[in-house]
């Protein structure tokens, strides 16, 4: 009885407004980025020329910034958004008004920022490294859509707020706290974004300065690029620990190591940056090293979802009678596409993850820096295992916002997109792991770099990543019909949002996790120790700035 | 708040496989030299032509160094400086570079020499070239419209 | 109470051990992964110049 009526809880109908409205920008991001990256790819086939004098480190850029950017924060946003409203019975107006400026700003943001790469007066790809410098417009479109964000998870943090002053005592609601855990990391972050583009980039781009520290701007932005990637993966991990487990009919396997994972990731995902500027001069290698430890231990709460999801798993197979070491492994709902999708996501992180921690080895990354093994790796943890995840929460959770359906033929297509996702990401992906450990660049247009044997040797890498992306393309199409008929056209009915319970209901979490001066104080303390005294360094060793350079190719 | 046993033995195998490979990289970096290319000094980024050693691009022998030769490059949008160079196998060399305009890549492709040139800062590798043969120098840094066409050559030579 | 207490941690505890022994093969497959990958890389470097 209780179960029927917990699963007719909806997001209220005003939220579900506002979240789709995030989804629709969202999708569009992901078609016309997923359309560059298939471009990319055929350029670098060497057998195809992009057309009408389209530059290829445009279309890169357009790429990057679309799925980096645009679609990875519109989506987790709204499905943030969704996710509070679901648990904690609803957004106030106010924080539902400050949600919608919030998505405007950002969306005005975007497209100002997209203009200008239109017209080739920002082909400085997402991460903009000076001294490469792009029209201020550009700067300033960044800055919208990072203040944008600002309002946009304040609305998140307004309804955890209210729902923590109306149930005093009590841990708030799985979702929710995981929400605001993954906002204010996000907040944390582009602190680091914001005060480059404000202090250095928007000054010297309109001419207010002639110079820029380079290396002042690389570690702010890095500061943030690392945590980004969290911000990312903290969503798909909401629906793993959280909503994964009511779809199969199981439960958290320990709703408090599940919030303990999420602080972890609080406190260890920002004070990192330089495991990103491993082979940069000016940063001195003992503070990079003690960067790279605290790196590993952001590992840690990921070794511990591993545990949990498969012992969520294990428990509900043997609990429907699975027996031997992996019988409950068969047992698992594989025709249900809002598990499947997710799933295909949670198993592609074991080598993405596996990649990271490469990475991020000290001078190990000098095998793989800048190769396109990295970006080999980022299609693994962000294009994969997130997206994948994005895409499974997209099945139920539009039809739930929409009032429609989750048909067989949606469920089925979606499945059936998974794979073609699967497969052209094993090829693309794997190709790109192999050219890169042998030296392959990333970031690339075709060359064959004057006839060298080595650079031979990367061709049919690129072949195998244009039939790739190709097949990638497709599913991209796939996704899209589903997202366009699960808005428009399927029949109208209830979508259940799924909201996992706890396994053990008496352990409640510890309310110190609530407890955000100390944690908020721990993370500030560890950025702070990380740091600061290398910051200082690089401000007061500085040499020259540097004046801007457009060396890309313009209209 | 309980920890399942089986929990408590993966988490304690997990980070003692991650404390291994702090251990392992870290005495590699500190105690055999193997530390990633952290030069700090720096250089005015528009006088790098006349600045010592960038004056002078190229392989030079040195005496009463750790090492035997330095090998100098100057890279800009899009080349370095030297194109072409021939390096006598065997030999230890300290690589120094940098940037007279933009960030750029500096990878020799197959080997561990990959380093970022940064306007403003030399950017130092020093290592043994013991293994013969063509190894193409790369710009692995997006640096503007010719990125794709910027490379050189080292020949190792018996 | 606390020994009801503790004869219920005990019964869960041996139910615990023999139903996640699945869970416990399927980490360190994974973490055989990573460390076999990782050695992989640390001999490429160590083997490069």
């Amino acid at each position: 009885m209780i179960n029927s009526a917990a699963a007719k809880v909806k997001v209220d109908p005003r939220d579900a407004k506002l979240s789709m409205a995030h989804f629709f920008v969202a999708f569009s991001a992901l078609a016309l980025g997923g359309l560059m990256g298939l471009l990319q790819t055929l350029v670098r086939s060497g057998k195809w020329e992009l057309p009408w004098g389209i530059d290829y480190y445009q279309i890169l850029t357009v790429h990057g910034v679309l799925m980096g950017l645009v679609l990875t924060t519109f989506f987790i946003m709204g499905f943030q958004y969704a996710a509070v409203s679901r648990t904690t019975g609803g957004h106030s107006n106010a924080a539902r008004r400050t949600g919608w400026i919030g998505f405007w700003v950002m969306l005005i943001g975007t497209l100002m920022a997209a203009t200008m790469v239109l017209l080739k007066e920002a082909s400085v790809l997402y991460t903009f490294y000076a001294p490469l410098k792009a029209h201020w417009i550009f700067y300033l479109g960044l800055t919208f859509v990072v203040v944008g964000s600002w309002l946009d998870g304040a609305a998140q943090i307004m309804t955890y707020a209210r729902w923590r002053k109306n149930n005093p005592g009590q841990p708030s609601p799985l979702l929710s706290f995981m929400a605001v855990i993954n906002t204010v990391m996000w907040i944390v972050a582009t602190l680091g974004v914001a005060a480059t583009v404000l202090f250095q980039l928007l000054p010297w781009s309109l001419g207010l300065v002639d110079t820029v520290d380079v290396l002042v701007s690389r570690t702010l932005f890095w500061y943030f690029g690392h945590p980004l990637v969290y911000f990312w993966l903290l969503p798909a991990y909401m629906c793993w620990y959280a909503i994964i487990p009511k779809i199969i009919g199981g439960k958290i396997f320990s709703d408090s190591l599940a919030r303990l994972s999420f602080i972890l990731f609080l406190l260890f995902s920002i004070p990192v940056g330089f495991h990103h500027q491993l082979t940069e001069p000016g940063i001195d290698p003992a503070w990079k090293f003690f960067q790279v430890i605290l790196t590993f231990m952001v590992v840690i709460p990921s070794l511990m979802t591993a545990f949990s999801l498969f012992a969520t798993f294990e428990r509900y197979g043997r609990s429907k009678g699975a027996t031997g070491l992996f019988g409950w492994f068969k047992v698992l709902p594989w025709n249900d596409a809002r598990f499947t999708v997710p799933f295909i996501g949670m198993a592609s992180f074991i080598p993405a993850g596996a990649g990271g921690i490469i990475n991020a080895s000290n001078q190990m990354d000098q095998v793989v820096h800048n190769t396109i093994w990295v970006t080999g790796h980022f299609h693994l943890t962000a294009a994969t295992s997130v997206v994948l995840t994005f895409f499974g929460i997209s099945y139920w959770l539009i039809p739930h916002l929409t009032g429609r359906k989750l048909t067989k033929a949606m469920n089925k297509l979606g499945i059936i997109q998974a794979w073609v996702w699967f497969i052209g990401m094993a090829f693309m992906s794997g190709a790109m792991h192999i050219q890169g450990l042998l030296g392959g660049p990333r970031r690339s247009a075709f060359s064959t770099y004057g006839g060298a044997k080595q650079a031979a040797e990367w061709i049919p890498y690129q072949i195998a990543q244009a039939v790739g992306g190709s097949i990638l393309f497709l599913g991209i199409i796939l996704v899209l019909i589903i997202f366009v008929n699960l808005a428009f056209f399927a029949p109208k009915g209830e979508e259940e949002f799924p909201v996992a319970e706890a396994e053990n209901l008496e352990e409640k979490a510890p309310m110190v996790f609530e407890n955000w001066k100390l944690w908020l104080g721990i993370t500030a303390a560890l950025i702070l120790f990380a740091y600061t005294i290398p910051f200082i360094d690089i401000i007061q060793n500085a040499p020259p700035g540097s004046k801007g350079f457009q060396t890309w190719g313009k209209w | 708040m309980h920890m399942h046993k089986f929990e408590k033995i993966w988490l304690t195998f997990g980070i003692s496989c991650l404390v291994i490979f702090l251990a392992v990289v870290g005495v590699s970096a500190f105690y055999l030299g193997n530390k990633p290319p952290s030069c700090l000094t720096t250089v005015n980024p528009e006088k790098v032509d006349q600045t010592k050693p960038f004056n002078k691009p190229g392989l030079h022998k040195v005496d009463g160094k750790d090492w035997e030769y330095e090998l100098v490059y100057v890279a800009s949008a899009f080349s370095y400086n030297p194109a072409k160079v021939e390096v006598p196998l065997g030999a230890k060399v300290k690589v120094i570079a940098t940037t007279k305009d933009v960030i750029h890549g500096f990878e020799v492709a197959g080997t561990n020499i990959n380093m970022m040139l940064e306007p403003g800062y030399v950017s130092e590798y020093t290592t043994t070239f013991d293994k013969a043969g063509e190894f193409l120098i790369v710009c692995n840094e997006y640096c503007g419209a010719g990125h794709h066409l910027m490379s050189s050559m080292i020949e190792v030579v018996k | 109470m606390a020994k009801a207490e503790l004869k219920t941690k005990h019964k869960t505890e041996v139910e615990d051990s023999s139903s996640l022994k699945g869970t416990l093969a399927s980490v360190f497959l994974l973490g055989a992964f990573i460390i076999v990958t990782w050695i992989s890389v640390y001999y490429l470097f160590v083997e490069r110049f």
